[in-house]
């Protein structure tokens, strides 16, 4: 019954991927499903892929969705890329810090300052 | 301080995982919990440990057989809230499960649910055989 409905939205910045989050809950485990396989293949498809994850709206996030964070963390740096994620209100920014998540991150105040000398640029 | 009897609020259901229940009972103990007084932290720790709870019955428990059910219930009062989550599963030892915050661990995807229990509710433990978990939020903190 399920609808493939992007529940993302990419924005091309430059040569940086800036990816929105369209539902304030990324709980349910078929959405992050296709959440994940959206963004390999955006991943898989970029030479060097530079993508910002901003949180904006974010409300809620389980276990399976920064599950999904890692698997792309690790494919962008595999493909000679990075990941920066922003916009990460306090209380999900505690779940990055209980599961110690914050090390492995980049994480970054706001996309602007996430997309600030990405790449060199 | 008053001893005054604590008008509780209690249920249970048994779900499939089907995202449109899940939401529903996720909302409902939401509603009952706000009419508690819960803050907004306590209800964002329950709704995520509820959350995770409920996926591990699924996926671990139940081995995400479409057929099998999450058992879900529920005592909340003014002090604290009390669940259990039972899926038909066989059970698992939850000390076997690796430390998912070690240096090495970081990178592996899963196994950050049950962590992510503990650090939010004042109490999580397994019942024999691993198949039922008991969690409790408490107001104040021992």
């Amino acid at each position: 019954m399920s609808t493939e409905t992007s529940r993302i939205r990419v924005t091309d910045l430059s040569g940086v991927m800036r990816v929105e989050f369209v539902d304030k809950d990324i709980l349910d485990e078929a959405a992050i499903r296709q959440i994940s396989t959206e963004l390999v293949k955006r991943v898989e498809a970029a030479a060097s892929p530079r993508m910002v994850i901003s949180f904006r709206g974010v409300e809620h996030l389980s276990s399976a969705a920064l599950g999904t964070l890692i698997t792309i963390n690790s494919l962008t740096k595999k493909r000679g890329g990075q990941l920066r994620l922003s916009d990460i209100k306090p209380s999900i920014m505690e779940v990055f810090t209980i599961t110690k998540l914050n090390k492995l991150f980049q994480i970054f105040e706001n996309s602007d300052k996430a997309l600030e000398g990405f790449g060199g640029k | 301080m008053t001893l005054q009897p604590q008008p509780l609020d209690e249920g249970s259901v048994r779900l499939l995982e089907i995202n449109a229940e899940i939401e529903r009972v996720q909302n409902s103990i939401a509603k009952t919990l706000s009419q508690h007084s819960y803050s907004d932290a306590a209800m964002f720790a329950i709704r995520l440990s509820l959350e995770e709870a409920m996926m591990n019955g699924f996926r671990h428990g139940n081995l995400a057989d479409p057929s099998k059910f999450v058992e879900v219930r529920w005592q909340i009062d003014s002090n604290s809230a009390n669940f259990h989550v039972i899926d038909e599963g066989e059970g698992f030892d939850p000390e076997a499960v690796p430390d998912p915050t070690l240096d090495e661990n970081l990178e592996i995807p899963s196994g950050r649910g049950l962590m992510l229990i503990r650090a939010y509710m004042s109490d999580a433990r397994y019942h024999d055989p691993g198949n039922h978990l008991e969690m409790t939020f408490r107001k104040v903190a021992k």
